[in-house]
């Protein structure tokens, strides 16, 4: 553990990206506390530029921009999360199915994953939401349906490579389960490499989720980062900010999590060092 | 002989996978058909209100609602293979014809787009192998973080308040002057002086991904023994990069790039919408807001069997580069 922080820390990009991260991640559980009434009150006169009355200004319908903003964390991430999760647990089973049984099995959920790596990806989850009606439930099921195909297929490599090595043969010949040779011999080896690609998911999973809901495809009840770009953007000629400072917001948040990534990854497989 | 032979089995697989990936979708379509409020015959006259009484009598008919699921599967299917993707009352028009009159438009941007960030991916990553751990590298890496981070919705919008709204270099959005009645050349220069900002737009995360790639690509030729071997026999750096490394490295570059192509799809909406590039993106978004669902469909459908079709002429391009690729 020592070692590993030591590394992770060694990694100074990656310890810039924590910082931000906790930072938007302290934001984001504090909205309620630093700014109690709801992010969609109308506070004042419309397209007020930042740092005057409110410190970044109000939108085309007189909310509070930064109120807006401190809510959109919490949507955010817990999308993104949340969304990650389930793409992860859907990812590791199909790939660890895959990867270890081998054979037909392998074959069939492989095409599987192919199939849903050729479908261009975006359109489905709109198509998703556009049947669906975009509910925060829904935004989560569309994004988790379209991200776990990259885990799958990292996740069945690693098993593959793992399942002829002779500590597997070991468990095999005691007589153990595949169940418990699976998830307590092999899934604690992979762990690494599931966890380097599952903090990079999350960051595309906020990307799809501000692009969903710059197009109007985001749960009307609960305030985003993309639906208030998406929102603002007609008047973008005369008031360029409502655009510009949310979107410095997930720039900043996908960034901080590429580089904790990063971080993770040279922390966790010294050897394997990618880029 | 027995070459060939591979190889026609490797296409006809490759053939066979694509058409079982149309089927998926074609299902995926007909249950979200049915997953959408109201029957199936709202959701293909584009909701309520937009059809005729009449027709929507014909429609229930045409689609056997009163017949059990796997009936109408049957009878969807039958109609997709035909291309009848059914009609969309918002536009008067066949789904078929509305989405291969914006088909055009797109292609024009994706081809741009493969182009720039495919040319400039394999350019900069060369750059920055060449010069690894230096400034340029440095530089290229960061640069790279950054693109990756940036929303591209977000993107296109911040170039079109710099360069369009506040230095008047570009228009803001269409793809041509209709007005100005431009003819051939004019027309084209047009065309060009409005794909500008949304290829750009759409290309920096692309750029930033063969970038990377790239630099990998080369750093590990690099290390290769014929490496050795060529400057053993004489042959100056220059050659060496160019004859030698450059070509081999770029083969995974391409590769990817035929991978991306959905995803460069999905971009295509996002950039599309905020340009107001007259493509099947901005169809996408336009059906979105219309509640035309059986549109929306329709697009996914055309825009999958795109994909398909492409990812076959990558596979196959790839094997023709590389001829030591194993066709199996």
């Amino acid at each position: 553990m020592r070692a590993f922080l030591s590394r992770f820390v060694r990694h100074r990009p990656a310890v810039l990206g924590l910082v931000i991260l906790l930072m938007v991640t302290a934001f984001a559980l504090l909205a309620p506390l630093i700014h109690p009434a709801s992010p969609f009150g109308l506070v004042g006169r419309p397209f007020q530029p930042p740092f005057g009355e409110y410190l970044f200004g109000t939108d085309q319908l007189g909310r509070d921009l930064a109120a807006a903003l401190l809510y959109g964390a919490r949507t955010t991430l817990l999308i993104g999360l949340i969304a990650t999760t389930i793409a992860v647990l859907v990812g590791v089973t199909i790939g660890g199915l895959a990867g270890y049984y081998g054979g037909r099995l392998d074959a069939a959920l492989m095409r599987l994953t192919e199939i849903f790596q050729t479908i261009p990806f975006f359109l489905f989850a709109i198509l998703l939401l556009a049947v669906l009606t975009p509910s925060i439930v829904n935004v989560i099921i569309a994004i988790a349906v379209v991200s776990w195909p990259p885990m799958a297929r990292l996740v069945r490599g690693d098993f593959l490579a793992m399942r002829d090595r002779e500590f597997v043969l070991a468990c095999v010949s005691m007589g153990m389960s595949n169940a418990r040779i699976i998830l307590r011999h092999i899934l604690p080896n992979t762990l690494s490499s599931i966890i380097v690609t599952a903090s990079l998911m999350v960051a595309t999973a906020i990307l799809i989720e501000s692009s969903l809901s710059f197009l109007g495809l985001s749960d009307p009840n609960v305030m985003s980062w993309g639906f208030i770009i998406g929102a603002g953007r007609t008047a973008i000629r005369t008031a360029w900010w409502v655009c510009a400072i949310p979107g410095i917001a997930i720039l900043l948040t996908v960034m901080s999590i590429n580089l904790v990534g990063e971080g993770l990854n040279d922390a966790l497989n010294p050897r394997l060092r990618t880029l | 002989m027995g070459g060939l032979n591979r190889g026609l089995r490797y296409v006809a697989r490759r053939l066979a996978l694509g058409v079982v990936t149309i089927l998926v979708i074609v299902v995926l379509n007909f249950v979200l058909l049915h997953l959408a409020p109201g029957d199936a015959a709202d959701v293909l006259a584009g909701e309520a209100g937009a059809a005729t009484p009449s027709y929507m009598i014909q429609l229930r008919q045409k689609f056997g609602l009163d017949q059990p699921a796997y009936v109408q599967l049957g009878a969807y299917l039958k109609r997709v293979a035909t291309f009848d993707l059914g009609y969309s009352f918002r536009h008067g028009m066949s789904v078929t014809d509305l989405i291969l009159g914006r088909l055009g438009p797109t292609l024009l941007l994706m081809l741009t787009v493969f182009a720039i960030s495919v040319g400039s991916g394999i350019a900069l990553g060369t750059v920055a192998a060449r010069n690894l751990n230096r400034w340029p590298d440095h530089m290229l890496s960061m640069l790279a973080i950054l693109a990756y981070a940036t929303p591209v919705f977000w993107a296109g919008l911040m170039a079109i308040v710099v360069f369009s709204i506040k230095l008047g270099w570009f228009p803001t959005s269409g793809m041509e002057q209709i007005a100005a009645f431009n003819e051939g050349w004019a027309r084209v220069a047009d065309i060009a002086h409005h794909l500008v900002l949304p290829a750009l737009t759409l290309s920096l995360f692309y750029i930033a991904l063969y970038t990377r790639l790239m630099r990998a690509s080369v750093l590990d030729q690099y290390a290769m023994d014929y490496v050795t071997t060529a400057r053993a026999k004489g042959l100056t750096e220059r050659q060496i990069a160019r004859r030698h490394v450059l070509r081999n490295a770029a083969l995974p570059v391409l590769t990817m790039a035929g991978v991306q192509f959905g995803g460069l799809l999905g971009g295509a909406v996002v950039v599309e919408t905020v340009f107001g590039w007259p493509g099947l993106g901005l169809l996408a978004y336009e059906s979105l807001f219309a509640r035309d669902i059986n549109l929306l469909l329709g697009i996914f459908f055309i825009s999958a069997c795109l994909v398909v079709v492409v990812n076959l002429l990558v596979d196959l391009s790839y094997s023709l580069l590389d001829p030591r690729i194993e066709l199996t």
